[in-house]
């Protein structure tokens, strides 16, 4: 006879002293493990539900300043430093672990229209409305000394937005026109002019350096090249374009934030369709900036909310709103893709949290495992209506959730006209042609190369 | 008993278990010498050798090579294997040597050599099968050969990944420390005629402990329950002796006599509570014999089953009812009459937690907590149904019945695969983890192998107890089967029936206080909720196909009115005594049968146009036949 029967050692299932971890031997057979799905469904469930639960985004307000914020910029080489200008023209300088602010100037009389730090972080320069561009350096004066620009220079007109280039000392403002200025000197070393009216926004693009974009007020959005001397291509939308934002990533896509409550994100190469509407704001959306990861932006809106959108989604993925928080005039992205800050009405800076439910400081390493199994859980079962209809739910203010319901009771009285009026008419089962559904759709206008050669001679013309 | 004898009994309990800690330290390194002398001394005599004990004539085969031999020729027989092994062996030498010479694809070492493993070492294709889920090679389908191409991407990477973890697990699975314990019969020996005395000689001390008897002679017949691990034993008395105790250390938790007939007994979710189905209702105790509830929606309870995964007890009651408790918010999950009398056979599918139940029609009915009716209606037998047990991958059913036959079903294609014939019939039936099933007829219990496979005609093992048998059940991770029967209980030794290596995070034997508390904390958080019992668990992963009609019907079922079917029309109130009811009724029928308007009309052209040919016809005919003898010639 030959037998063998089960026969553990419990010294190699039990640990060896109370100071030791506890020995889990494994056994990954699935027999062992019944109702995986089941299991893994409840899981994604508890997950998306703790998500919820511990969406907490706002971090911080620095209040200080005596009038609305109207610009922000971000300091390129600190992730604590912020810079923010106001309505009465004074700048402040915050450190954001601190949540203080470690300097004010009295930059311009009246607005500050418009700021941007230098590429290598050693200075900075604001425009206002009294007609001045000013660089200031990013230290503070030392003891005695008056707080005093490096550099000054007066315009004729007023300039309502500056950016800096990526990597030369070479800055970009707007207003009547778009002016290219060397730091060194005291006159544009190039001007840009398309149409008479006033230029809102100019961003340079990050990754080709050389080129740009601006929002004018002729609801146009149009391209620049530094090197040549005219404009490249314009696009004319239903409504103004209050700002845009380059993608950080991808050279050639840009969003721009529209006054017809919507953003549009455009592929430079083909300006005749946008590629995205982002749609969910209820009112104008006045500012855009993209995570440096360029796979999601953020927009502030007159409605009093931001909301993050993913890059292609035209809805929102999330919303953040405060009681306290009045007309939200601008935003930034934080460069470490965790934080995001805005500038409202009621002159408070707030910071927020990028993914609201995120768990700041240091994780520990089971922590991180947790939170990577939980993710794929969460991926893996999205599409489940239970799991779907508890991530997707946010709250709102009253208002705009009215308001939200209106304008969806707008859009489908809109799509469903034509449907109607073609029912009605004589020619009733002839269907609307799909192109011509399509077009219906397109917000915008393409001004191309031909407009632009009429512009032109137009111009030389006069 | 009273409760001061309670008290008294615990306090005694307290010293004794206080000293015996001490002893059992004291023994258990006792043991350790005893035994590695007997080994030392059973190695030297090569007649009473057993596993472990012979010397390994030959090197010993890497468990690659095993796979890379016989592909085709797997199901040989052991012994044959053996005759062979030294031959091949010797094969795989001169293979070896030739790679070393020649050299395959490995790199070159500083010395010249090669690797001659180059890469890393295959993994068996049927250990790779054992972690597979679901079909894999989607994309290789023409299915999404016009899909776009993210979707192509992401299918891809999906199955990488699969494919990766598949591999990981099964190269994991090489690592297990622990293996199955077997037993082999001498030549001209039947394995069911080797007694449990012999075996519990046979083997060393530790295991031959498994083997012992409680006589109960008072209060039996008892029932009987391990927990989920493995490690304690509840036992209930129909006299209504009930005692639970951790059975690897003999210590005893808790003794009471709930004065009253016990009927069924049965762990929950852990080895702090059990519930106690007694003559009238439901009670629930902890491990000190204290009652927590007595639970009085559930009243003349016979059977209980409980769904660890789902935290419900499932009762069968002699009213016919199937009652499922939710012991984790303590609430009823579903009650069903199951018109089908006393319900006193019963067993769960661990795979699904279905709830099979047996009747005395001999039909096994399979029910889930969301469905009134049965999910399945089994005609498995021509006489009652005595005994159920489903194995754990939730493929095979065994049922007895009181026509004397045993039989196999597959459940998932509810196919009969076996039938056996037995001369006294079978009562209690258990699978155990590695498919052993053990069947009791009267006080003699057998244990058969492999009853699916190719038909038995032998029981494995076999086994007399003192009194007829009343409950058996194969003990978790270990290779044992518990018998109550009426003169208390008896514990028997079946090498091969328990699974060797257990999931530490899922059910551990030797876990801590500590941390069955942690794995009581995940184990309610992943609770699976009621309403996911179905016939196929791994439903909520797979693609939804069900038509828009077919939706639309069930939706209309459900509603009891069709919510898209046409307004009937109400004609609307017209002041000044316009709205009479028979100006009402005018106006209804006004509008009455437009939407079959236009049909009556096409219908109506039709048959005016049919009439129309029909006529024109005739008028031709009655043309033709008006011609006098004198057309002919016309021409």
């Amino acid at each position: 006879m030959k037998v063998k029967v089960l026969c553990r050692n419990p010294d190699d299932y039990v640990r060896e002293t109370t100071r030791d971890i506890q020995r889990v031997p494994r056994n990954y057979d699935p027999t062992l493990h019944p109702f995986e799905v089941p299991r893994e469904y409840t899981r994604a469930m508890n997950a998306t539900k703790l998500e919820r639960v511990f969406a907490k985004p706002f971090v911080a307000a620095l209040d200080g300043h005596r009038d609305a914020v109207n610009c922000m910029a971000k300091h390129p080489t600190s992730l604590s430093t912020l810079l923010s200008g106001s309505c009465d023209g004074e700048v402040k300088v915050w450190n954001l672990p601190t949540k203080k602010c470690v300097r004010t100037l009295q930059a311009h009389e009246g607005f500050v229209r418009g700021m941007c730090a230098r590429f290598c972080g050693t200075s900075f320069f604001t425009v206002g409305d009294d007609k001045t561009i000013k660089q200031w350096k990013m230290e503070a004066p030392g003891y005695g000394e008056e707080e005093e620009p490096l550099n000054m220079i007066l315009g004729k007109t007023v300039y309502t937005g500056i950016d800096h280039h990526q990597k030369e000392g070479v800055f970009a403002t707007c207003g009547q026109q778009v002016d290219i200025w060397d730091e060194q000197r005291s006159s544009p070393i190039r001007s840009f002019t398309w149409g008479v009216d006033s230029v809102s926004c100019v961003r340079f693009n990050p990754v080709e350096t050389e080129l740009l974009a601006s929002c004018a007020s002729d609801r146009s959005i149009i391209l620049y090249d530094m090197r040549e001397a005219t404009p490249l291509q314009k696009v004319i939308m239903n409504m103004r374009s209050n700002t845009l934002c380059w993608n950080p990533m991808e050279a050639y896509i840009f969003t721009c934030a529209n006054e017809d409550y919507h953003l549009y994100t455009y592929d430079m190469r083909q300006l005749s369709m946008p590629i995205v509407m982002h749609s969910d704001h209820v009112s104008a959306v006045l500012d855009v900036d993209y995570s440096p990861t360029g796979k999601e932006f953020v927009s502030a809106s007159f409605d009093k909310t931001i909301r993050i959108f993913p890059e292609k989604k035209s809805h929102s993925r999330s919303v953040y709103h405060t009681k306290r928080m009045q007309h939200v005039i601008c935003v930034k992205w934080s460069l470490d893709n965790k934080y995001i800050m805005t500038g409202s009405d009621e002159m408070n800076i707030r910071l927020w949290k990028a993914n609201a439910s995120e768990k700041l400081g240091l994780l520990t390493t089971r922590e991180k495992q947790a939170q990577n199994y939980s993710q794929k859980l969460k991926q893996k079962f999205q599409h489940h209506p239970q799991i779907r209809r508890i991530t997707r739910h946010r709250h709102l203010p009253r208002e705009i959730y009215s308001q939200r319901k209106e304008l969806h009771v707008m859009k489908e009285a809109r799509r469903r006209k034509p449907e109607v009026q073609l029912m009605c008419s004589e020619r009733s089962g002839t269907a609307l042609s799909p192109s011509k559904k399509k077009l219906s759709n397109v917000p915008s206008l393409l001004v191309s190369f031909f407009l632009k050669c009429k512009v032109l001679l137009a111009h030389h013309r006069s | 008993m009273t409760r001061e004898g309670k008290y008294v009994k615990y306090v005694s309990r307290m010293m004794t278990s206080a000293v015996g800690v001490v002893f059992v330290g004291r023994e258990e390194k006792k043991k350790k010498k005893t035994t590695s002398k007997m080994a030392d001394a059973m190695g030297s005599k090569p007649a009473e050798t057993h596993v472990g004990k012979e010397k390994r004539k030959s090197a010993t085969k890497r468990y690659w090579q095993n796979t890379e031999l016989n592909d085709p020729v797997k199901t040989e027989d052991r012994n044959h294997e053996k005759d062979s092994e030294n031959h091949e062996t010797s094969e795989n030498k001169t293979e070896r040597k030739k790679k070393r010479k020649h050299g395959p694809q490995g790199k070159k070492f500083i010395s010249g050599k090669k690797d001659p493993f180059p890469g890393p070492a295959p993994v068996p294709e049927e250990k790779i099968r054992k972690f597979q889920r679901g079909q894999t090679s989607i994309v290789a389908n023409d299915m999404f050969s016009d899909g776009s191409e993210i979707l192509k991407s992401t299918l891809k990477d999906a199955e990488e990944t699969s494919k990766l973890a598949t591999e990981k697990a099964a190269r994991f699975d090489l690592l297990l420390s622990e293996d199955a314990g077997f037993l082999e019969a001498d030549e001209g020996e039947e394995t069911c005629t080797i007694a449990q005395d012999d075996i519990a000689d046979a083997v060393d001390i530790t295991s031959g402990t498994k083997y012992f008897n409680l006589s109960l002679t008072q209060f039996g017949p008892y029932r009987l329950d391990y927990t989920r691990n493995g490690r304690h034993l509840l036992l209930g008395g129909r006299r209504g002796h009930v005692s639970c105790f951790d059975w690897h250390s003999k210590q005893l938790m808790c003794e009471i006599n709930v004065m009253e007939t016990v009927n069924d007994v049965k762990w929950l979710h852990s080895e702090a509570m059990f519930a106690v189905a007694q003559k009238k209702w439901l009670y629930i105790y902890d491990n000190t014999g204290i009652e927590l509830h007595c639970i009085r929606r559930f009243n003349d309870v016979l059977r209980m089953q409980f769904l660890p995964y789902h935290f419900l007890l499932a009762t069968a009651s002699a009213t016919g009812f199937l009652q499922y408790l939710d012991v984790s918010v303590g609430k009823q999950v579903a009650a069903t009459c199951t018109k089908a009398g006393r319900l006193d056979v019963m067993a769960q599918n661990p795979y699904n937690a279905i709830i099979h139940l047996g009747h005395p029609t001999g039909v096994v009915t399979l029910w889930s907590p969301n469905q009134r009716e049965p999910l399945v209606k089994m005609l498995c037998h021509r006489g009652g149904v005595r005994s159920i047990a489903v194995d754990k991958t939730g493929t095979y059913m065994v049922t007895s019945g009181l026509d004397r036959k045993l039989k196999v079903f597959d459940i998932r294609a509810f196919r009969p695969l076996q039938s056996y014939f037995l001369p006294a019939g079978a009562s209690c039936l258990s699978l155990s983890q590695r498919g052993l099933l053990s069947a009791c007829t009267g006080d003699i219990v057998q244990v058969y192998k492999d009853v699916w496979g190719t038909p038995v005609k032998k029981p494995y093992m076999a086994h007399r107890v003192r009194g007829a048998v009343w409950g058996a059940q194969f003990c978790p991770f270990e290779d044992v089967l518990g018998i109550g029967h009426g003169e208390g209980f008896t514990s028997m030794i079946v090498p091969g029936a328990g699974e060797p290596n257990f999931d530490g995070l899922d059910s551990n034997p030797y876990r801590s206080v500590k941390q069955r508390q942690e794995w009581e904390v995940k184990a309610l958080l992943e609770k699976i909720q009621p309403e996911l019992i179905s016939l196929d668990p791994d439903q909520l992963c797979k693609v939804d196909r069900a038509t828009w009609e077919q939706r639309h019907q069930e939706r209309v079922k459900q509603l009891g009115y069709d919510p898209l079917a046409k307004e009937k029309f109400t004609p609307r109130h017209k002041g000044k005594g316009r709205s009479s009811s028979g100006n009402i009724e005018k106006r209804k029928r006004q509008v009455a049968h437009e939407d079959q308007r236009e049909l009556i009309r096409q219908t109506v052209e039709e048959k005016l146009a049919k009439e129309k040919e029909i006529k024109e016809k005739e008028k031709k005919k009655a043309q033709q036949g008006q011609r006098s003898a004198l057309d002919r010639f016309k021409k």
